[in-house]
Order: C-alpha cells, then sequence, then structure tokens
C-alpha cells in the first residue's frame, strides 16, 4: 500500500518535471509576447526525435543532445521571426492558428524525415534500479529530477541577476516602459523563443528513456504542459514547476488508483475543477479590466 | 447597396450554387465532398457567431459534434430509439451539458477559456474512446440510416437535398439574428462587456445563450454526418477536429456569414487536394494555415470585402 502510494509518486513526479519545463517555455514566450505557443509540445517531440537520430548517426552523446538542444532552438528563433512577429497585434485566435499551422509542420516534416515509428534512448546512466521504502527508482528518474532542478535554478538565477534575465522581466510587466528605457524588446521576444524551446527540447530528452518517443508525441504532451501553466497560473515560474509537477503527480495517482484507460483525461479534469474555481490558477494574480 | 441588400443578394447567390451544384459535379466522389462541405458550413456558422460575433474562443466544438453523432449512433442501436428522436435527444444533452458549464467556463477570458473549452472536447474524445462497450472504442461503430416520414435516407442525392436546405436555412437564420437586438447585443459585449453591462445587456445571459446554440447545432449537425457517412469513429471529436473547425471560421472570416461558408467550403476540399502529395500532407496544410494567418490575419471575405469598398 505505502510502497505502491510512493511509487506511483516517483513516476508522477518524473514526468511532471517534463511537464514543469514545457509549462516554463509556455510562460516565457506567454510573458514576452502574450502568445500561447501550441508548438511547444512539438519541441519536446524535437528534442526527444534529434537525440535519437543524431545519436544512431553515431555521435557522442554530448554534442548529440546539444544539437538535439540548439536546432530546436533555433526553429523557435525562425518561428518568432517568420510567424509571430510579423502578426504580433493579431487576435488571440490568429496567434493561436499560428502557433496550431507551425506545429503540424514540425510534426509532418518529422514524419516524413524519420518515420512514424517509435523510438527510445538509453538510460543516461546504467545504474541498477534503487529501492527506497519498498518502491523502484529508476536511476533515469533522477537524472530527470536532477536536470530540472539544475535549470530551475539556472531560471532563477537568469532572471533575478542578470541584466538580460531583468530585461526579459521588464518586458513581460510593461513593454512600452521597458522600450523607454532601452530594452531592445524585439531580442527579448527572439529571446524567449529560443529558450522556450531549448527547454521543451531538453524535457523530450530527459524523458525520451522512459516514456519513448515518436513524431506524434508533441500535442498530448504539449497540451498537458499548457495545463500545468494554467494550473500554476500563467506567466507564473514557481507556478509552473507546482503545476507540472501537481499535474504529474495526480496523472500518476489517477492512473493508479482510479483508472489507467483514463489517464489522458486527469489533466484535463483538474484544469477544468481549478477554473471553476481559481479562474486565474494557483499562483495567478488579480486583474482589472480596462473599460 | 445597403448592408441588408448585400446580405440577401448573397444569399441569392448561395442559393443558386446549391441549386446547380448537383448537376455540376462530374461524379460522386465530389457529391459526398459538396455534402461535407454543406455540413460543416453550418457547424462554423454557428461557431462563428460564438468566435467571430461574440468574442468567446472555443477550442472543444468537435467534443459537441461528437455527442451528437454518437447519440444517433449509440441511441438506436442499444436501445432501439427512432433516429430523429436519437437526433434531438443528442441535441438536448448537448444543449443541456453547454448550459452546465456555460457559466463557469465563459467567465474565463482569452487563453484561460481556450484552455477550459479545449479541456471540455479532449475529456468528451477520451470518454467516446474507452466506453467500447457502449461506442465500439477506438474503432468505432456502424450508424443506423435515417428514416424520415416512413422513407430511408440513402442516397447521397436525397442527402444532398436535405443539407442543402439546412445550409440555407442557418445562412438566412445567422444574417437575421446578427441583424437582430441579440446579435446586437453580441457584437456589443465583444467590443466591452463591462461597456454592454453599464448599458443594460445582460452579458452572461448573451453568452450562455450563443454558446448553448452553437453546441446544439454542432451536435444536430454531428447526428446529420453520422447518419450520412454511417459510420463513427473517435476522430469525430478529437482536438485536431475542434481546430479545424476554429480554422475554417478564422480563414473565411471572423464575424462574416458568408466567411464561414467559404471558410468551410475551402478546408473541407483542401485535405482532398493535398492528398497528392503523399506525407507532405500535413506539412502543406499546417504552412497553408500560417501562410493565411499572417497575409490575411483578418480573413478571407472581411479582406476582400474591404478592398472591394476601397475601389468604390
Amino acid at each position: 500500500m505505502h510502497a505502491e502510494f510512493l511509487q506511483f509518486l516517483f513516476s508522477g513526479l518524473t514526468v511532471g518535471a517534463t511537464y514543469a519545463l514545457a509549462a516554463l517555455g509556455f510562460n516565457l514566450i506567454y510573458n514576452a509576447s502574450h502568445v500561447i505557443n501550441f508548438a511547444q509540445g512539438e519541441f519536446i517531440m524535437l528534442g526527444g526525435m534529434l537525440a535519437v537520430f543524431f545519436t544512431q548517426a553515431g555521435l557522442h552523446w554530448a554534442p548529440a543532445f546539444a544539437l538535439a538542444v540548439l536546432l530546436p532552438a533555433l526553429v523557435g528563433v525562425l518561428l518568432e521571426k517568420c510567424a509571430i512577429e510579423p502578426v504580433k497585434d493579431a487576435d488571440t485566435v490568429t496567434l493561436i492558428i499560428i502557433t496550431i499551422g507551425a506545429s503540424l509542420v514540425l510534426r509532418g516534416l518529422i514524419q516524413v524525415w524519420l518515420g512514424k515509428g517509435a523510438h527510445s534512448l538509453p538510460p543516461f546512466s546504467d545504474h541498477a534500479p534503487f529501492s527506497l521504502l519498498g518502491a523502484t527508482l529508476q536511476p533515469q528518474s533522477f537524472w530527470v529530477f536532477g536536470v530540472t532542478a539544475v535549470v530551475v535554478a539556472l531560471l532563477w538565477y537568469f532572471f533575478s541577476r542578470t541584466l538580460a534575465g531583468k530585461a526579459m522581466l521588464a518586458t513581460a510587466y510593461n513593454r512600452v516602459a521597458a522600450q523607454l528605457v532601452g530594452v531592445s524588446t524585439g531580442w527579448v521576444l527572439l529571446m524567449s523563443f529560443a529558450l522556450a524551446a531549448a527547454l521543451g527540447a531538453l524535457g523530450g530528452i530527459l524523458i525520451t528513456p522512459i516514456t519513448l518517443t515518436s513524431y506524434d508525441v508533441g500535442i498530448m504532451l504539449g497540451l498537458k504542459g499548457f495545463v500545468a501553466a494554467v494550473v500554476g497560473g500563467l506567466g507564473s515560474g514557481l507556478g509552473a514547476v507546482v503545476g507540472g509537477l501537481l499535474v504529474g503527480v495526480l496523472e500518476a495517482m489517477g492512473a493508479g488508483y482510479v483508472s489507467s484507460a483514463y489517464k489522458d483525461a486527469i489533466p484535463f479534469v483538474l484544469i477544468l475543477l481549478i477554473l471553476f474555481f481559481m479562474p486565474r490558477g494557483l499562483f495567478g494574480g488579480l486583474s482589472t479590466e480596462r473599460v | 447597396m445597403s448592408m441588408r441588400g448585400r446580405s440577401f443578394a448573397g444569399l441569392g447567390i448561395l442559393a443558386l450554387a446549391l441549386a446547380v451544384a448537383p448537376f455540376l459535379v462530374p461524379n460522386s466522389y465530389y457529391l459526398d465532398l459538396v455534402i461535407r462541405m454543406c455540413i460543416n458550413a453550418v457547424i462554423v456558422l454557428s461557431l462563428n457567431l460564438l468566435i467571430g460575433y461574440a468574442g468567446q474562443i472555443s477550442l472543444g466544438h468537435a467534443g459537441f459534434v461528437g455527442l451528437g453523432a454518437y447519440a444517433s449512433a449509440v441511441l438506436p442501436a442499444h436501445f432501439g430509439w427512432h433516429p430523429l428522436l436519437a437526433l434531438v435527444a443528442g441535441a438536448a444533452g448537448t444543449g443541456l451539458l453547454a448550459l452546465l458549464v456555460a457559466r463557469p467556463i465563459l467567465r474565463l477570458k482569452g487563453h484561460y477559456l481556450a484552455m477550459a473549452t479545449l479541456g471540455l472536447g479532449i475529456i468528451i474524445n477520451i470518454v467516446i474512446r474507452n466506453e467500447a462497450a457502449w461506442t465500439g472504442g477506438p474503432d468505432g461503430m456502424p450508424v443506423q440510416s435515417m428514416e424520415l416520414f416512413g422513407h430511408e435516407l440513402m442516397r447521397d442525392t436525397q442527402w444532398y437535398w436535405v443539407v442543402a436546405v439546412i445550409l440555407l436555412l442557418s445562412v438566412w437564420g445567422a444574417l437575421n439574428l446578427i441583424d437582430s437586438p441579440f446579435g446586437r447585443a453580441l457584437r456589443g459585449l465583444h467590443g466591452s462587456e463591462i461597456a454592454s453591462q453599464v448599458v443594460g445587456v445582460d452579458v452572461p445571459r448573451y453568452k450562455t445563450a450563443v454558446f448553448v446554440l452553437s453546441a446544439v447545432v454542432a451536435s444536430i449537425m454531428g447526428s446529420v454526418l453520422a447518419h450520412y457517412v454511417g459510420f463513427v469513429t473517435p476522430e469525430v471529436a478529437n482536438f485536431f477536429h475542434s481546430i479545424e473547425l476554429v480554422t475554417m471560421v478564422v480563414v473565411g472570416g471572423m464575424a462574416s456569414v458568408f466567411g464561414s461558408v467559404l471558410g468551410a467550403v475551402l478546408l473541407t476540399a483542401l485535405p482532398q487536394a493535398l492528398a497528392t502529395f503523399e506525407g507532405w500532407e500535413v506539412v502543406v496544410f499546417g504552412a497553408i494555415l500560417m501562410l493565411c494567418m499572417i497575409f490575411l490575419p483578418r480573413g478571407l471575405v472581411p479582406t476582400l470585402a474591404a478592398r472591394l469598398r476601397l475601389e468604390d
């Protein structure tokens, strides 16, 4: 009973860490541009698929993983430059459809290039699984937690201690005011897309040894990352991490104790309940509408 | 020409096009395509009332289409209901669900509303997928044929006239609705909810009404689609279908009745036209969506109309 609970908790936290990375990506872009990037899930897919491709092509894991993060970041920059910047002030629906179009293009290209098959990566280290209070912990889970923790710490440092990070925060609060004090908001927008894509891709690489990857995993992972971002309150960094872990754990608990067939429905039931009772998420601030 | 005159000229042209279409199509493949265009056009028309006129996003509308389609599949097959009764029951059930969730959902704005409707649609799809004992699960299930006044609707030409009449009535209804106090209230709350409230528009009531209306229309057309095709699969309710419907609204033109029809016609034909690109169809479809939105962010019909007015 106890061991079972721990087992669900661990597997939930592991997947939740990926959702958290995706949610951080959603928030970065949302803060810089008020765009919800529906292509965020495709960056997760790109990370996993490219890591598989480059390691199978014979590359050492280090350059392979680096490429699998950098290429999606480049795609993110291209997406911003070619598709988002020209229509910056368009309707929410228009922007949503542009990013959905982009996600279809990415998914389609990978499907044409690498096929429809499912792929996996070997675990990053070949330790035997650990046993903790009767539950079994895969070493890969530690990699996921460890890397996610380091990334969150780095992001915190970037946004609170460096000038570039503060410029991005300033743009999120008030674009015009940031421009007035000399922040290049165009650069901030580019950086946000690059960072968001890189975070998603990193999550995709980390989780691939546990869950497999294929050209079409991006939709669900992206949507659940979006749920995590909204659970925590759009735009909140702490919210994204808490939201991601919460969604992951509840999903694992629901799959374990209630019904594994309805596993994918759990995040969406959660988000409906939260939005019904706390319309701005757990950590979202109050807002007033200007008339 | 006055706005009213233009609308009714448009209605006349549409009626004419619908009257000659079945005689112009070369074979049954194209007739099938035209029938699907008409069915989608009606759904898109009602979705445009919600998105284009009232300014409320729904990324879960395929869920409502799915509820109607499966009501028409499940109720006659498992309980022996008359297809027409099943259609009405599906519409009533969907309307009730929409009514229940409308208040809490429509309090939300922008991305939060998008998230909530998306979630609702995905939950409906997952339920349809999982309750295999009733719905046949991912493989889908056959649907009995529709019976009207003792006649079984079987042939495509019969179906064509049915959906053509439904489309024409819907366009006529939508044009009248937009011109009514109801339509003005919708456009008002799109501009500013608080300002509308100040001048006495019951904003939550109007938002709920248009949400329920679009859900019920989606459900009815889901039933029609299910009976016409004779088979339903969970794909009818999936996220991608919701996106397709929203895309038809936006490509045709938000807050444009004839834009809805055009959007449905173009985007129903597009995947068929792209079938020759073997394997690349998803890429091309995505690229066309992006290009359309980047260069024609207001959609085809409003952009063209603005250009024509400029030349006058």
